[in-house]
């Protein structure tokens, strides 16, 4: 399909064709002072007018001059909240005569439709579905959820002060893993397909040919966001970088900034360590297993044999950094980074994982 | 649909062996008679052993790798499961999920001299190997079993050891306290390492499972012997929960314990091995 042209006003008819699809539609909406992925009904509920204002450690919402419904960057949400629920009951158990039954609770899955999508978020799915997809063991959970899901993707057309996309060949234009991809103009979209659905999709919204000056216009506004992005991580030779100095002095110094609060580990869009615990009925005969987000920022999420092993906040975060941006790549060949500086901006004491390399490769043994 | 790799299957304890003091060896069988006639692991793998409202354990199999019908499980209390599993009798069930993770390639060495060195608890793991070479003894050239324990009285398995030594397998059990009726090794498993005769280091493979520290001086003391770091392997232990490779925590560097272990080949993990905190 050639890319298309949707007016402005008529992008409740994309809303509308979904949930007449059956999908629960969600996107980006304003909600305590940030912008959060949840339902949206209207395009009312998208944060028009708004854009965020983002630095290590701090993140603001600040009305812009325009009517721009994407017009901000990523919020502290991202989309494995419904991929990758933060809590799920993964199997359970009932007291029977003849013992223990076990069973996989019956779960309803649910069909999203993903509306505003950046590029380095397409890239986190592309990381998870690593994890979760494409190993000797598929998780159950996550493949139903993510087959069922349709993404909208929306190309950025600023970057906040965190991002470093272009660092990790992730962004700031989305090229994969779509179904549609939307580029905001003022007086509209333009509008491509990435699959046989978004095509499908797209032949049931009021679209027009785009002219070359929409076009033109497209690569200009998304060219502004390449041109938006100050922050880099040379990321040459890094899995040895950082395996190779895991006695460097700086995991130390870390360790007097760091709170060990789990904040990067929960905004971050690829994290996914798990904990399991028993839920039991009062009389202990029906029990349920849930998991649910832990971080290896917890204390006990190294517990082994009566100790913990990771028993320092320098052992924690080197653990951190070395698995997003090193041992990574051992286990699933990519970056767990996608360089959507959210663990810059929600770090509660402006921690940024670019300068932390930057500073190991500059005294690296 | 795929496998939900969350879900148990349900066994029963058809026996319990005590063993040493606060260890014991669990028959355990499926209540499924498909499952219990198609279960089969390999050597150094393990289960997860579920007990519901509690939690789950992560066990070595200590079965014979032929085993059928039923598999051995050697438990030592250690936490919240396994004491709640000590508390079972036979004929309980609970819920069990494996086999997961790699296995001693002991079928690869056939021609070589075979060391085995474990450290208290570390000898369960071994035995489906120690098993398979007595099974298929003529395949191995020299065997040898350095086995270092707290105490004369934390020895586990002494009564296999004469079936053990009959079928050609050298037998040196040494403590770190001995009583006075020892007449054995005392001092730690590197110490009867060391003096070890070895024939042929360049065809010699040794296993080892212990603690860290353990296995740690053993692999040195094999590297100084004249063994490579090729010619080591050993069972690395981290807390599991999913055993699959989707919770995250049993990872050492690049490695996870669950699935690209427990058994690993020295040089895999040596330089992530002891590095404090990893
Ligand atoms: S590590 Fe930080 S910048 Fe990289 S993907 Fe995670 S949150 Fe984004
Ligand atoms: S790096 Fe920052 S966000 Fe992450 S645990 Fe430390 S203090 Fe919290």
């Amino acid at each position: 399909m050639p890319a298309a042209f949707l007016e402005k006003c008529q992008l409740q008819t994309l809303f509308d064709a979904l949930r007449g699809d059956g999908y629960q539609v969600v996107g980006p909406t304003v909600s305590q002072d940030a912008i959060v992925y949840d339902e949206i009904r209207t395009v009312d509920d998208l944060p028009r007018g708004w854009t965020d204002v983002q630095e290590p450690g701090k993140y603001r919402l600040e009305r812009r001059e325009d009517d721009a419904l994407f017009g901000y960057v990523v919020g502290p949400h991202s989309w494995k909240k419904y991929l990758f629920p933060p809590l799920t009951t993964v199997a359970a158990a009932d007291r029977t005569d003849a013992g223990w039954a076990m069973s996989t609770p019956a779960a309803a899955v649910p069909r999203y439709a993903f509306v505003g999508v950046r590029a380095c978020e397409l890239a986190a799915i592309r990381v998870q579905d690593r994890v979760f997809l494409e190993g000797p063991y598929v998780d159950p959970i996550y493949k139903a959820r993510r087959e069922a899901t349709l993404i909208v993707a929306v190309n950025c057309t600023q970057a906040a002060a965190t991002c470093f996309c272009t660092s990790m060949n992730t962004g700031p234009r989305c090229t994969a893993g779509f179904d549609l991809a939307l580029t905001e103009l003022p007086a509209g979209f333009i509008v491509e397909a990435g699959s046989d659905r978004g095509t499908a999709l797209a032949a049931r919204l009021p679209l027009r040919e785009a002219g070359e000056q929409d076009l033109a216009q497209a690569d200009e506004v998304r060219e502004r966001a390449v041109n938006d992005i100050q922050r880099r991580m040379n990321t040459d030779g890094i899995r040895d970088l950082l395996l190779g100095n895991l006695e460097h002095p700086r995991w130390n110094e870390l360790a007097t900034r760091c709170l060990s609060c789990t904040n990067c580990t929960m905004v971050c869009p690829t994290c996914f360590c798990t904990s399991v615990t028993e839920v039991s009925d009062l009389q202990g005969d029906h029990v349920e297993r849930q998991r649910h987000w832990d971080s290896c920022f917890n204390l006990d999420f190294s517990y082994m044999n009566g100790g913990l092993v990771r028993n320092n906040v320098r052992s924690r975060y080197r653990q951190w950094l070395t698995h997003k941006l090193a041992s990574w790549i051992d286990q699933f060949g990519s970056s767990g980074c996608v360089g959507c500086g959210r663990c810059i901006t929600w770090c509660p004491v402006g921690i940024d994982l670019t300068e932390e390399v930057a500073a190991i490769r500059e005294t690296a043994s | 649909m795929v496998a939900n790799p969350w879900l148990s299957h349900t066994v029963r304890i058809a026996k319990i062996t005590d063993e040493i003091p606060g260890v014991a060896t669990y028959d355990l069988e499926f209540v499924d008679p498909v499952q219990n006639g198609s279960y089969r692991f390999l050597p150094g793998q393990f289960n997860m052993l579920y007990l519901p409202g509690v939690g789950e354990s992560a066990i070595s199999l200590s079965a014979h790798p032929d085993s059928r019908g039923r598999w051995a499980h050697t438990i030592r209390v250690a936490g919240n499961v396994t004491q709640t599993l000590a508390r079972l009798g036979t004929g309980a069930t609970l819920g069990l999920r494996g086999p997961f993770g790699s296995s001693w390639p002991i079928a690869k060495y056939h021609g070589w001299d075979v060391v085995f060195v474990a450290g208290g608890i570390g000898l369960p793991p071994l035995r489906p190997a120690i098993y398979h070479v007595l099974d298929h003894r003529a395949d191995y050239g020299r065997v040898t079993l350095v086995y270092g324990a707290r105490s004369p009285d934390t020895l586990m398995y002494p009564r296999e050891y004469d079936r053990w030594k009959a079928a050609g397998i050298e037998v040196q059990t040494t403590v770190d306290r001995a009583t006075p009726d020892w007449k054995g090794n005392v001092g730690t498993v590197t110490v009867v390492l060391d003096r070890l005769p070895l024939a042929r280091p360049d065809r010699t493979v040794l296993f080892t499972c212990g603690p860290d520290v353990m296995m740690h001086f053993t692999a040195r003391s094999a590297l100084q012997r004249g063994l490579t770091a090729e010619q080591v392997w050993l069972s690395a232990e981290r807390n599991m929960q999913c055993a699959v490779g989707l919770c995250g925590h049993c990872q050492l560097g690049p490695e996870f314990i669950c699935k690209d272990g427990p058994v690993f080949r020295y040089d895999r993990l040596a330089p992530f091995f002891r590095v404090e905190g990893l």
